[in-house]
C-alpha cells in the first residue's frame, strides 16, 4: 500500500476504534462493573449483546472498558517514552563528554536488563492505576530511540545553520529548542507512533499475566486471560477482546509505517 | 579482530555482572517475602518468620547492602541461594531451563529459518502476488500477540479434534500423566504435544524475520556484486541466493540478540498458555510469592542469554562478512 493510503486507513481505523471504546459504553444497556446474577456465561442476547462472562459481567461493556484502559496506557506510555528519549538523546548528543558517556552507558545497561522482567518485578509495588503503569512501561522503552536521537543530534549540531547560530552567541537551551529540535521532529513522530503498539501489547501482556491493570478494573489483557479458558465453547469474550487488540495494533502500525514512509521516501517499499 | 573480540567480551562480562546485581537489588527492594510467610494459615509466630527469612537471606530488616553482599558472595562461589521452600535455586533453575528450551527452541529455529527464506523469496518476487501475500501475512501476524495466537491455535486444534472425532491435537503438559506405553509411544506423544507451542512460537518469529529479511534483501537486489555475478553468467536466482543473501544476512545477525529477547519473552506466555512448568511460569510464581533469590537468578540468566546472543551475533557477522574480519566495523 502507498504511504498516504496506509496513513489514512490507519488513522480512520484508529478513530473508529476510539469511538467504539469511548462511545460504545454510552449506548450499552449495562455498565462494565455491573454483575447480572441471572446470567452467567450466556450467549449473545438482546440484554447482553455479546453475552456475559463466567462472573456475570456484560462482555460488550466489560471489553470496551478494557479497551479504554489499554488505549490510555498505550498512548501515555508511548508519549512519555518518546519524550524521555528526546530529552536524554539531545542532552547526550549536544553536551557530549561526561554527560554523554554516563547517559549512554545507562541506556546500554537498561537494554541488557530484560525490561519486561523488571516491570513484572516492580508491578506488585505499582499502585495508583494506569498513569503509574504507563510510566513504568515508558521507563523501559526509551533506550534505542535515545541512541538514534543522540546520533541525529550529533549530525545536526555540525550543520551550518546551527554553527552560525552558535557563533552569533545563541545560548544552548535556545539553540536546542529553535535549531536542533525541529530536525528531530520527524524521527520522534515516527518513534512515538510505533511505540504506541509496543506499549499496548506490553500492557495487555502484563495484565494477561496478572501484573498490569488490577481487578476490579480491566484491560484487554485481563479480558483475554479471563476468556481463554472457555474460548472453545464460549468464544465471545475472548474473540471480541482479541479482535479489538489486534485491530488496535494493526491500526497503529499502519499509521506509524505510513508516517515513516511519508517522511522518509527511502523507506517506502 | 582478536583484540576487538576480547574487548567486546570484557565489556559484555562487565555488563552481565552489573545487570545481575541490579536485578537482585531491584527484586530485593521491590518484593515482599515477609508478606508471603505472614499470609500462611495458621500464621507463624514472628520469631519463626524472622528466623526463616534470616536463614534464606530474605530478611527485609537487614540492610539491603548487607543482603546483597551475602548474595553476591554466594554467587561468586556458584551458589545462587535458596528458594522460598529451602531448595537450592540453581538445581531448579537448570531443570526449568530445560523445560523452557525444549518448548522454545524448535519453534525459534523453525521460525528463524522459514522467516529468512520467506523474506528472501518475497524480495526476489518483489511486487508480485507471492510478495504481497508474504508481506501482508507477516504484517498481520506481527500484530497478533503471542497469548492471542496460542489461544487461537488451540481453538482451531480443538475444532480439528471435533471434526476428526478423536484427540489428535493435545497441548497441555510436556508428557502424558498416565502410565508409559513404551518408549516410542512416549516420544511420539511428546512430539505431538510440541506441535502447537512450536507453531505458536514459529509463527511469531517467522513474521518478524520475514519482514526484516525482505527489506535487507531488497537493498542488495541491485548491488554491484550481484550484478557482477550475473555478468559472469550466473542466473538471477543463483546470483541473488549465493551473493545477495549472504550480504543481506549480515545485518540480520545484529537482530539475533533482539530476537533472543523476543523468544525469552514469548516463552513466558507460551508456557502459561500451554501449561508448561518452565522458567516463565517460575518467574510469575516467584514474583507473586516474593521469592527474591529465584527472581534474581532468572533475571541474571536472561541478561546472560541476551549478552551471549550479542556475542554470537558478533561472531556470525565476522564469519559472514570479510569487512568485519579485516577489523573495520560495518
Amino acid at each position: 500500500m502507498r504511504a498516504g493510503l496506509r496513513m489514512v486507513t490507519g488513522a480512520i481505523l484508529l478513530v473508529l476504534l476510539f469511538l467504539l471504546a469511548f462511545g460504545g459504553p454510552l449506548v450499552s444497556s449495562r455498565g462494565w462493573d455491573e454483575t447480572d446474577f441471572a446470567a452467567f456465561r450466556q450467549g449473545p442476547s438482546s440484554g447482553h449483546w455479546l453475552g456475559t462472562t463466567q462472573s456475570g459481567r456484560d462482555v460488550f461493556a466489560f471489553t470496551l472498558r478494557g479497551a479504554q484502559n489499554s488505549l490510555l496506557v498505550g498512548l501515555t506510555a508511548a508519549l512519555l517514552s518518546t519524550g524521555l528519549a528526546a530529552a536524554v538523546g539531545t542532552a547526550a548528543g549536544f553536551l557530549r563528554g561526561r554527560v554523554d558517556q554516563v547517559l549512554m552507558w545507562g541506556a546500554d545497561l537498561l537494554l541488557v536488563l530484560p525490561s519486561f522482567l523488571i516491570v513484572t518485578v516492580l508491578a506488585p509495588r505499582v499502585t495508583g492505576g494506569w498513569p503509574v503503569l504507563a510510566a513504568a512501561l515508558a521507563a523501559f522503552m526509551w533506550m534505542v530511540t535515545a541512541r538514534a536521537v543522540r546520533a541525529a543530534t550529533l549530525r545536526l549540531r555540525e550543520r551550518e545553520h546551527v554553527l552560525a547560530a552558535r557563533f552569533l552567541g545563541v545560548g544552548a537551551p535556545r539553540l536546542v529548542a529553535r535549531h536542533v529540535a525541529p530536525g528531530l521532529a520527524s524521527l520522534l513522530a515516527v518513534d512515538a507512533s510505533l511505540n504506541v503498539s509496543v506499549a499496548i501489547v506490553a500492557e495487555s501482556g502484563l495484565s494477561y499475566l496478572g501484573f498490569g491493570v488490577r481487578p476490579p478494573d480491566v484491560s484487554l489483557g485481563t479480558v483475554i486471560a479471563d476468556g481463554q479458558g472457555g474460548a472453545t465453547a464460549h468464544p465471545w469474550a475472548f474473540g471480541f477482546a482479541a479482535g479489538l487488540l489486534v485491530l488496535i495494533v494493526v491500526a497503529v502500525n499502519l499509521l506509524g509505517d505510513g508516517v515513516r514512509d511519508a517522511l522518509d521516501p527511502e523507506a517506502g517499499r | 579482530m582478536a583484540t576487538f573480540m576480547v574487548r567486546r567480551l570484557a565489556n559484555h562480562a562487565a555488563l552481565a555482572v552489573l545487570a545481575a546485581s541490579l536485578g537482585y537489588l531491584l527484586a530485593a527492594a521491590a518484593l515482599d517475602p515477609r508478606a508471603g510467610l505472614e499470609d500462611r494459615a495458621p500464621r507463624p509466630p514472628e520469631s519463626v518468620i524472622d528466623a526463616r527469612l534470616g536463614a534464606l537471606n530474605l530478611d527485609d530488616r537487614t540492610p539491603l547492602a548487607e543482603r546483597y553482599l551475602t548474595w553476591a558472595g554466594g554467587v561468586a562461589h556458584g551458589d545462587l541461594g535458596r528458594t522460598f521452600d529451602g531448595e537450592p535455586v540453581d538445581a531448579e533453575l537448570w531443570r526449568r531451563l530445560g523445560v523452557s528450551l525444549r518448548l522454545v527452541v524448535p519453534g525459534a529455529v523453525l521460525g528463524g529459518v522459514m522467516g529468512v527464506a520467506l523474506g528472501a523469496h518475497a524480495a526476489i518476487r518483489h511486487g508480485r502476488a507471492a510478495d504481497r501475500l508474504i508481506s501482508g501475512g507477516s504484517y498481520l501476524l506481527l500484530a497478533v500477540p503471542v497469548f492471542v495466537l496460542a489461544v487461537l491455535l488451540q481453538i482451531v486444534a480443538g475444532e480439528a479434534n471435533d471434526a476428526l472425532g478423536m484427540r489428535v491435537f493435545v497441548w497441555v503438559g510436556e508428557s502424558a500423566p498416565e502410565a508409559s506405553r513404551g518408549a516410542l509411544w512416549d516420544l511420539a506423544d511428546r512430539g505431538r504435544r510440541l506441535l502447537l507451542p512450536t507453531a505458536t512460537i514459529a509463527l511469531g518469529q517467522l513474521a518478524f524475520h520475514a519482514r526484516y529479511q525482505r527489506g535487507l534483501m531488497l537493498d542488495v537486489l541491485h548491488a554491484d556484486h550481484v550484478l557482477a555475478a550475473r555478468a559472469r553468467g550466473l542466473r538471477r536466482r543463483d546470483a541473488l541466493l549465493r551473493h545477495g543473501l549472504r550480504i543481506a544476512l549480515v545485518p540480520m545477525t545484529a537482530y539475533l540478540a533482539y530476537a533472543t529477547g523476543l523468544v525469552l519473552l514469548g516463552g513466558v506466555f507460551t508456557e502459561t498458555a500451554f501449561g508448561r512448568h518452565g522458567l516463565g511460569e517460575w518467574l510469575v510464581d516467584s514474583i507473586s510469592r516474593g521469592d527474591v533469590n529465584a527472581v534474581a537468578a532468572i533475571e541474571g540468566l536472561a541478561a546472560c542469554a541476551v549478552l551471549l546472543a550479542a556475542l554470537a551475533s558478533d561472531v556470525l557477522a565476522a564469519a559472514l562478512d570479510p569487512r568485519v574480519r579485516a577489523g573495520g566495523m560495518p
